[in-house]
Parts: structure tokens; sequence; C-alpha cells
């Protein structure tokens, strides 16, 4: 089995296939991507890889397991964790303890300790607030631990769901369009940031608009067009293709 | 099997009352999302309503004179139009400002607004039961040992002219497709030029006037009414409208004829004390296990 | 956390009364008002309760009297002449509260995962269920009767008796235990899922959260706190009925978690404490007050009318209660539009239909 692989995944809605019998693997290490036209069904995929949606068919294999059709907490303790396209921050909490609440799932809390703040239970809780403080740190959003999410720029709110999704120490992270909404020089720090996590150990698997960014930082790239796969390769490759170009020129343009 | 025909009938009128509740559940939810909790008792106030234009009409020494068919058509007409007004002022007091809160906010205020119009009711004519006028002659025909009312068929055949004439409406009218394009997609249906306000609280008016028919055959099928009548029919109606799918508007009727069959049959063969367990637990059960109700169709996601 | 800056001076005569209370009996010797504060300590305590189920969890539970009846009858089965038992009163404490959070977990595990509102009418049903079933096995239960002559509590040989004094000292303690444990549980990671999920639940379930397990939680901690204030009510009052247990007291302790403020301790104190003194002060003397010009109105008879007038105001006006946080302000007021537009793309989440 794949450390990563989507194996002829296929999700229909109603009579509307969104995603159509894709494969795609992804190497331990990697910083792959899909990219494709609005409604070419990336978004979908994610969704399918941690368990909001059920595939139709096909399989998704992780860490020697098949996933496909499993609940998103059992598949984030597996180790996948992600954001969201349109940021889903627990908006009223502060930014601690967002990345407190990523946490949640390597806690060993009981209800028992939850209730008594047993000394076993008070340890852990320093722990963990020190745990996300160092990922704020590495974020750069130290200086903003005590701020409420939803009073934070837009910007560090992306950064602060990259932070969350990392403090379940995740395998492989899914990061659904990073980029979106951010000015040129946000994008260098963000692309900075993602290849930090990757040399943490952590392997990135991102949907991106933005084809500069994923040029730049993708070892693998996956080019989905109305639910199918288009073509697969490197960044050169991808570059070249002549169906990749078709379905972006022809009809985003 | 005398008592089981009889139990059926009973069930038949017992569901008609609770599917022209249901109805306004359906309706309401449909559109907005609201379980318009305070709904049954609008059905409450419609038999109250209706008491109380009865007895103008008596105090004025009219009754009498006045042929029968006409007095049921005014007290009627009064009643749906007084619910209606009820219901529409529900909507803009307690519902409207909340339309994009936390779904349970609505909830809370509609529950509160429950409370008011029972107590309401309760200042009005005391917290004893009180007897509706008999002015419709109750007929009772006998077949073998299964008796059959005219007051029984009189609810039966009012839910179900009422029930096509809302299938009409909706399907068949202009303010009803702008009723159907709301509740599908109330932001879509504002771009296409449909007045929103305008259109839920027609939905509450109409709603709101079924139950005040309810109210309105109920008082002449039990003969009186109390200010607490509508938390229990409420809470069967809304089981009926649960049951039937909600936002269904066969559905509803469908749900509230099971409703009233179950209540009645479990009341005949098991117990009294048993026919509202009965209820509440089917309700339990249908949310737990069909919660998109018998005619409920099972929604394509939205992507 | 703490940041002493934040106090206001309310606050401090929030805390000056609750250091007071233990020592309100020695100014004041009527047993008829330290009885009503033995009620009113028991509504704080099933105020307590809901507030992790309602405030913590967002969980609208309308059927919370169920639990508070299922706590008061196991105890008065098991000790009352009804079967001849007599088990003492301080282990059936724990054991009540267990029986009751055990039916929570019966009642939450099928529900849970229903939306918010349909919950909120399965909770509903549930209460109407209970209290008609116990009215039904009149064998067991007395029927309408109930169950009368309830022991009392006995500690180290000093008997509680009709004295409402040991009561008041009990039920002090319970609700000092409940709120610590109650803020421990807010302060905890089961209490920070909770929070997760009410602001999104989708999120929080994407951050490993089970979302089911942990409603599963509150509603079965909220309905434990209904039967342990079960247990002290049945001993109080030595006689339990169905009628108690009406969806009547469901709604009045929601009506104090919402004028104090849903999710807020020190909210869930003082609401339940103004509508205590409300209940149990001002309606009575009002009526009385009535009598003297010549009026006869039983103001009691509407408190309804003014819950009702409660739920409904401040739902629309101040949602986050008379003691609520800004956060909660914040969160009650905008979430709304933030959920809609989020959820927008995720409307349907697959599990929940299929």
């Amino acid at each position: 089995m794949a450390f990563f692989a989507l194996k002829n995944v296929t999700k229909t809605f109603g009579g509307l296939v969104a995603v159509k019998e894709v494969s795609y693997e992804i190497q331990p290490g990697q910083i792959a991507a899909m990219i494709g036209p609005n409604g070419a069904g990336k978004s979908t995929a994610f969704n399918l890889v941690t368990g909001l949606y059920v595939p139709t068919s096909g399989e998704i294999e992780f860490d020697e397991q098949t996933i496909g059709g499993k609940k998103p907490d059992f598949v984030c303790k597996l180790g996948i964790a992600r954001t969201f396209q349109n940021i889903r921050l627990f908006a009223f909490m502060t930014a601690v303890e967002n990345v407190m609440a990523g946490r949640h799932v390597r806690m060993g809390a009981m209800l028992w300790d939850s209730l008594l703040h047993t000394p076993k239970q008070r340890a852990e809780e320093r722990r963990v607030r020190e745990k996300a403080l160092e990922l704020l740190r590495f974020v750069k959003l130290e200086r903003h631990a005590d701020d409420y999410a939803h009073n934070l720029p837009y910007g560090f709110q992306r950064r602060l769901e990259i932070a969350r999704a990392l403090a379940s120490d995740p395998k492989l992270l899914l990061l659904d369009e990073p980029a979106a909404g951010m000015n040129p020089r946000e994008k260098e720090d963000l692309m900075g940031l993602i290849r930090a996590i990757r040399d943490r150990g952590t392997t990135v698997f991102l949907i991106e608009h933005d084809m500069g960014l994923v040029m730049n930082i993708s070892e693998r790239i996956a080019v989905l067009d109305h639910g199918e796969k288009i073509a697969e390769g490197t960044p050169v490759e991808i570059r070249a293709n002549p169906r990749v170009i078709e379905a972006y020129l022809g009809k985003s343009a | 099997m005398e008592l089981f025909i009889q139990q059926v009938i009973n069930g038949l009128s017992l569901g008609g009352i609770y599917a022209l509740i249901a109805l306004g559940y359906t309706m309401v939810y449909g559109i907005i999302e609201l379980i318009n909790f305070a709904h049954g008792d609008v059905y409450t106030m419609g038999s109250f309503f209706s008491i109380a234009i009865i007895g103008l009409l008596d105090a004025s020494g009219q009754l009498h004179g006045l042929p029968l068919l006409l007095v049921l058509a005014v007290t009627l007409a009064g009643a749906m139009i007084l619910c209606g007004i009820v219901g529409v002022l529900l909507e803009r007091l307690a519902y409207r400002r909340l339309r994009n809160a936390p779904r349970l906010a609505p909830l809370i205020t509609a529950i509160g607004a429950s409370f008011i119009l029972e107590n309401i009711m309760q200042l009005w004519r005391g917290p004893s039961p009180i007897p509706f006028p008999s002015v419709v002659p109750n007929v009772t025909w006998h077949f073998g040992g299964v008796n059959l009312s005219s007051n029984e068929v009189l609810v039966v055949v009012m839910a179900l002219a009422l029930m096509a004439m809302l299938q009409i409406f909706i399907y068949n009218t202009r303010l009803g497709k702008a009723m159907r394009a709301t509740a599908q997609d109330r932001d879509a249906a504002q771009l296409m030029g449909i007045n929103i306000n305008m259109t839920i609280a027609l939905t509450f008016f109409i709603g709101s006037a079924l139950a005040g028919v309810g109210g309105f055959v109920s008082g002449i099928y039990y003969g009186s009414t109390w200010f607490y009548n509508g938390f229990e029919a409420g809470l069967k109606a809304f089981t009926a409208a649960v049951l039937g799918g909600i936002g269904n508007v066969a559905g509803a009727m469908l749900g509230g004829f099971v409703i009233g069959m179950v209540e009645s049959l479990t009341a005949g063969f098991i117990s009294d004390q048993w026919a509202t367990v009965a209820v509440f637990l089917l309700l339990v059960l249908v949310l737990i296990f069909r919660p998109s109700g018998l005619l409920g169709e099972v929604l394509p996601d939205k992507v | 956390m703490l940041n002493w800056k934040k106090y206001r001076p309310i606050d401090w005569a929030l805390v000056a009364i609750a250091v007071f209370m233990p020592f309100l009996p020695l100014v004041d010797h009527n047993g008829g008002h330290i009885n009503v504060l033995v009620n009113a300590g028991i509504y704080m305590m099933l105020a307590i309760g809901l507030n992790i189920v309602v405030g913590f969890a967002g969980l609208l539970d309308l059927g919370y009297a169920a639990f508070f009846a299922i706590g008061s009858y196991t105890y008065a089965m098991v000790a009352s002449p009804q079967f001849g038992l007599h088990f003492s009163f301080w282990p059936m404490v724990l054991i009540s509260a267990f029986v009751a959070a055990l039916f929570g977990v019966i009642l939450g595990a099928p529900t849970l995962r229903l939306r918010g509102d349909y919950l909120a009418i399965v909770t509903l049903g549930f209460g109407e269920i209970v209290p008609q079933t116990f009215l039904n096995l009149a064998k067991y239960t007395g029927g309408p009767n109930g169950i009368s002559a309830i022991d009392q509590p006995k500690l180290f040989g000093y008997h509680f008796g009709l004295n409402p004094l040991p009561y008041y000292y009990l039920v002090l303690v319970l609700i000092a235990f409940s709120l610590i444990v109650a803020n421990n549980l807010r302060t905890s990671r089961l209490g920070r899922a909770w929070m997760a999920i009410r602001e999104d639940e989708i999120a929080a379930a994407h951050m490993g959260i089970n979302t089911t397990t942990a409603k599963l939680a509150a509603f079965s901690l909220g309905a434990s706190f209904s039967g342990l204030s079960g247990v002290v009510n049945a001993s109080l009052l030595t006689l339990v009925s169905p009628d108690q247990f009406k969806f009547n007291v469901s709604i009045t302790v929601l009506s104090m978690l919402v004028l104090g403020g849903m999710g807020s301790l020190p909210g869930v104190v003082v609401g339940s404490a103004l509508l205590s003194i409300l209940n149990f002060f001002i309606l009575p003397q009002a009526s009385n007050l009535a009598a003297t010009v010549g009026l006869h109105i039983d103001f009691t008879s509407y408190r309804f009318m003014l819950y009702g007038i409660i739920l409904v105001a401040v739902m629309l006006f101040k949602p986050e209660g008379l003691w609520g946080s800004e956060q909660r302000k914040a969160e009650l007021k905008e979430s709304g539009d933030i959920a809609k537009a989020e959820n927008a793309e995720y409307e349907e989440m697959p599990r929940e239909t299929v």
C-alpha cells in the first residue's frame, strides 16, 4: 500500500459526477498539488479524503489503511489534517485556544480528568498550551495568541488555520487554497512556511488556483478538469502539457 | 372488528385536526426552517376566536334569524383572519429579527411566544375548560355497532378540502410559486424580485389561518377547549409534519391521519393513558430513523 | 487567565453575597425563608446542569425535567415504604445521578446526530413521555398520587427531619461543588471540544473531535446534575408525583439560563437567583398587595407569561443574557451569518442524509 493514494475515486451527487475515476499517489516528504479550473472537483476530492463525503466508488489509502468513507475525526486521528478554502476557524475562541483545540485528538484527558482537573490533566494542559504557543511562533502569530480568531486579519487567519492543523502532528497536511486572497508578499511568506512544514517531516498536499505558487513549490502536480484527471507530472511536464493549456486557456480565460 | 372500525373513524377525525395544524408547521418550516412552537397556541386561539364570534352573533340576538350556514361562514372566516393576523404578528415581532441568528435563537423565542399566547388566553377566558356553543346539529348514524357522526365527517372533509386548495395555491398561483422559490433559495428568490418579507408573512398568514380552521372544527368536534389545549395538539401535529416529511403539504396531511390513527388505536386497544406516550414515542422513533419523513425527498447534496 | 482588573464592582458584590450565604441563617431565623432558599437552590443546581448541555455544548434540551423525575423516582422507590426499601441517602445521591446519566446516554446516543431543532423536539417528547409513564405505571410509582413518606437524610446520626436548615447547607455545598465541576469542565479538553462544536461542528470534527461522543458527554453530564437535584428534592418534599416534572419545569430552568446568559456560570447563578426571587417573593407579594387594595389577581399563575416575555425579549435584544460574556455576545449576534455563508458549500453533511 502507498503512503497516500486516491485509487479510481468517483463521487456523484444525484446525477452530477463531481469526481470521476481519479487516481493520484503521493510519496512521503513531498509537496504535492492538485490544480484545475473552478468546479473541477478539487475541493470534493479533499472532502472525500477527510471523510466529509463518502466516495461513490474507488478507494483512498493512507498509511497502510483504506480510509474512504471513514469519519473526519477518525481520519484526523490517523494523521491527516486540513485547512479550509473559506477559513473555518473557531471564530470566537482565541488563537491559542484554536490551536489547543486542534491538539484535541493527541490529548489523553478522560472525562474524569476534565471533571476534577487531576494533576495529570493540569500537566497536560500546560504542555498543550506550550505546544500551541510554539506553533503560533512557527507561523509568526505569537503576538496574537490571546486575540479572538475573528479579530485577526485575513492573512493571519490563514496562518492560524495552518497552526491549528499542525497541532495534531499530522503526517499529511491538506491545504485548501492557502494563498486565496493573499498579496504577493504574503504568498512569498506562505511558500516559505509550506517548505518549512515539509522540512519538519509533514507531507503537504495542496489545492491552489495560483499557478505561480504551485509551479514554484510543488514536486508533483495533478490537473483536474470536469472531475477527471487530465494530467499528472512535475511542474515542467505540466507546463508543457497541451491538455492542461487547453483546459485553462480554453475555458477559464 | 367493530371496535377497530370505530377507532379508525375516531382516528380519522382526530387526524383531520392534526393535519390542519400540521400544514402550518410544515409550511413555516419549509420556508424559514423554524419550528414555530407557538403554532399550537394559534390553533387554540382559533377555538377562542370562534367562540367569541359566535357569542357576538348570538348576543345581538341574530343567531336564530341568520341562516346557520351564514353564521358558520362568518365565524370560520373571522377565526381564520384573526389567527392569520396573530401568525403574521408573531413572525414580525418574535422571529424576523432572528432570521440570520443561530437556529436555536428563534426556537427559544418561539417557545417564549407560545407561553405568552397561552397566558393571554388564560387572562381572557380563565384557566378552566370553556364550552363551545353547539350551533351545529350533530347527527349520528349507526352501522351495526359502529357510530359515525356528521361532525366527524365535517372534520375530515374540511381537512381534505383545505389541503387540496392549498396544493392548488402553492403549485398554480404566482404567490405560491414565490413561496416555493423562497423556500428553496431565499437569496436567489430575492434576486428574482420576490419580496421575501411579504412572502414569509404570507406563509405565516396562511399557516395560521389553517390552524384557525383547525381550532374552529375541533371546537365543534370536542364541544370545549381550554387555554393549554394547543401544547399537546401542537406537538402531535408537529410529529405529523415530521412524519409526513417536513415542508411537504401532502405529507403533513398523511402524517396527521397516521398520528390520529396511532392515538385512537392505542387508546382503543391498549389504554387511553398510553395514547399520548405512543404518539411521542413515534415522534422520537421517526426523528431517529427517518428524519426526512414518509414523503420527504432525500435531498441531493448541494455542492 | 485571571485578570483582576477585569472585575467590576458588581462582580465583587456577587462574590460578597456568595460568601455571606452560609451565614445567612444566623441572621434570618425564619424557617419559611430558608425553605424558599432551598427550593431556589435546587433550581440553581438544575440550571448549572442544564447550562452544560445548552450553554457549553449548544444543545437545546427541552426535556430536562425528565431527568429530574428519573432522579427523584429512583430515590423515592428505594427509600420509602413503597417497596419497603430504605437505602441510605448519600450513596443514592450518586446512584441516582448515575441512573439519570444512563438515561441521558440512552436517549442521546440515537438522537444527538440530529440537527439542533429536531433534537430539541425529541427531548421535549421524551420530557412528556417520562412523567406520563410514571403516571401510568401506578403499580410501581403510585400513579397520580406518587410516592410519599420518602426517607430523609441522616448524617452522623443527625436526622434532617422537617427542619430546612440542614437542607440549606446541603444545597449550598452541592451548588459549590457543581460550580467547581462545571468550571473545570469548561476549562478542559472536553470544554474546549464543546466550544469548538458550538462554533463550527464540521471544523471540530476535522480536528479529530468525535462530535457525537462529546455531545453525549454533555447530555449525560447535564442529566446527572438533574438526577442529583431530584434526589435532594424528593427527600426535601418527602413526596414525588408526576405533576412535579411537567414541561413547565424545563422551561423555568431554561428561562433562568437565557436570562442570566447561556454558557456563563455567573450568569446562570444570577439568572436562577433572579427568577427564584421573582417566583417565590415578588409574585406572591404582588398578589398579596393587590388583594389589600381589593384586586384579586393571582400573579403567580401568570409567571409563565413572564418567562415567555423573558425568553422573547432576551433573545431579541440581549441574546448573551444579563451576565453573558462579550465573546458570547459576538458569537450569538454574528455566527449565524458566518455559519450560513460557510455552510453554503457543505450544506448537506452527507453523513446525516445517507
